[in-house]
């Protein structure tokens, strides 16, 4: 998989959730038996892939608030989270 | 212990924040796998930390950076504390994993735990039927026990691991191993070959995997992976013994996660116990950020600068770590030699027939783990 259509609605699973980390000072994904350090970029997706938004409308809101071009965003976001998909920690209907 | 030589041993290099946490909450366990990895000597159960003690430690591994906690044993669900102890972990925002074999788990224990925080369970998997998972966890009715906290687990949507264990007494029964796991609904299968820690040291020859079985067990992890990409991840553990190269065990000692005992000793593995001379602090009443960052067992194989040739000057030091320090002073007699399983160990030869030895033996009877005083 290397995206997501723009009606998909991505969550992450039960179990699966972010954290700030004041130790070290960044954002992580705690899974089952995984934790992922998150850059910029998939901390912002994360914040807005609320489980009720669709991924067109998280790729409309990132691409406002990062000025950024809508393909751009929506090729970064789509390959995050189709990971997070086929490793079991997401999933999109 | 002289905490005088440990706080003042020096720090070969920067110590980064542990992410990962193993609590050892009990050796107790009704089940008796050949190849417990809990030492031989086994902590009685009048010398286990209390919850208010576990509790402790949690906070103290929150405050120096642990993110995820694997509550293990022995069986955890032995202790009739465990909801409380799930609880304190989660009061301090631990990943809190349940590593178990389901027996000593109920409907209503299941809820409480959940109700207290608990938010990933690692079943284990001893066969894929009754006669042989019954036989290799010595408990009769284990297996139907399993199987119906499975679908406990299932119905209530609480995320799950299968950790099965693999050796040449079951090996050949992979594939059913990894629909198994489909079939429970886990996201998660762990394909453990079994390694020679702990119980398992006094079983090589009744446990040890053949050449051919570690090499077909290669080939249907990877076929399965891609066929179940998306629905079940799996994570391999081959069998080192026949492999060329060593695990990056720990992720580099002292570099990624601890080992706690139910006498509350910590460790930076949970064999490291098996290397003399290490002399391990307890929690609570040390603080686990003095162990993690000044304890002398912590330190002494941290970096890069411990290392003897062919590991000094290796490519892959970076990236295995010189591998297993417990297999190395298990076969080299040195805890610094180079992991015997590298193909530039002087005694890989050795390692690789011994092996093949062990996989050849026949009508050797299985040695049980024994209970704690």
């Amino acid at each position: 998989m290397t995206g997501l259509a723009e009606q998909a609605v991505p969550r992450l699973l039960r179990g699966v959730r972010t954290k700030f980390d004041g130790v070290r000072g960044i954002w992580v994904l705690l899974a089952p038996e995984r934790t992922l350090k998150l850059d910029a970029v998939g901390a912002a997706i994360l914040a807005e892939t609320d489980g009720t938004r669709s991924f067109g409308e998280i790729v409309d809101r990132l691409a406002a608030r990062y000025q950024a071009p809508r393909e751009r965003i929506a090729a970064d976001a789509g390959t995050f989270l189709a990971s997070l998909i086929q490793r079991r920690m997401a999933e999109a209907e | 212990m002289n905490t005088q030589a440990q706080t003042t041993a020096a720090r070969p290099v920067a110590v980064q924040p542990p992410m990962a946490m193993l609590a050892e909450l009990t050796h107790r366990c009704p089940l008796a796998c050949p190849y417990c990895s809990n030492p031989l000597e086994l902590a009685a159960k009048a010398s286990e930390l209390s919850a208010a003690d576990w509790a402790r430690i949690f906070g103290q591994a929150a405050e120096i950076g642990v993110l995820q906690l694997h509550l293990s044993g022995g069986e955890p669900a032995s202790r009739r504390d465990l909801e409380e102890i799930v609880a304190s972990a989660h009061a301090v925002d631990l990943y809190t994993n349940l590593i178990t074999s389901g027996v000593g788990l109920t409907e209503r224990r299941l809820d409480a735990l959940v109700t207290a925080g608990l938010e990933h369970i690692q079943l284990s998997l001893q066969g894929v039927d009754a006669a042989t998972a019954d036989r290799i966890g010595g408990y009769r009715g284990g297996f139907a026990r399993k199987m119906q906290v499975a679908g406990w687990i299932g119905t209530r949507g609480i995320p799950l691991t299968l950790n099965a264990v693999m050796h040449r007494q079951n090996l050949d029964r992979l594939p059913e191993t990894i629909e198994m796991a489909v079939e429970m609904g886990a996201r998660r299968l762990e394909v453990a070959t079994v390694q020679f820690h702990g119980w398992a040291t006094l079983n090589r020859a009744a446990l040890m995997p053949t050449r051919a079985q570690a090499r077909e067990a290669s080939r249907i992890v990877a076929e399965a992976r891609e066929r179940l990409s998306g629905v079940l991840v799996i994570d391999y553990v081959t069998a080192d013994h026949h492999a060329d190269y060593p695990k990056p065990c720990m992720g580099g000692w002292g570099s990624t996660g601890l080992n706690v005992t139910p006498d509350g000793r910590v460790m930076p593995c949970h064999a490291a116990h098996t290397i003399p001379g290490l002399d391990f602090p307890r929690a609570p009443e040390t603080h686990l950020g003095e162990i993690w960052r000044d304890s002398a067992a912590f330190n002494a194989f941290r970096g890069f600068d411990w290392m003897q040739e062919p590991c000094r000057s290796c490519e892959r030091k970076t990236r295995d770590f010189g591998g297993c320090r417990c297999q190395a002073m298990a076969f080299a007699g040195d805890a610094r030699a180079t992991d015997p399983v590298c193909i530039k160990s002087p005694l890989h030869a050795r390692l690789q027939e011994s092996a093949e030895a062990d996989a050849a033996a026949e009508g050797v009877a299985l040695v049980y783990r024994e209970g704690p005083a």
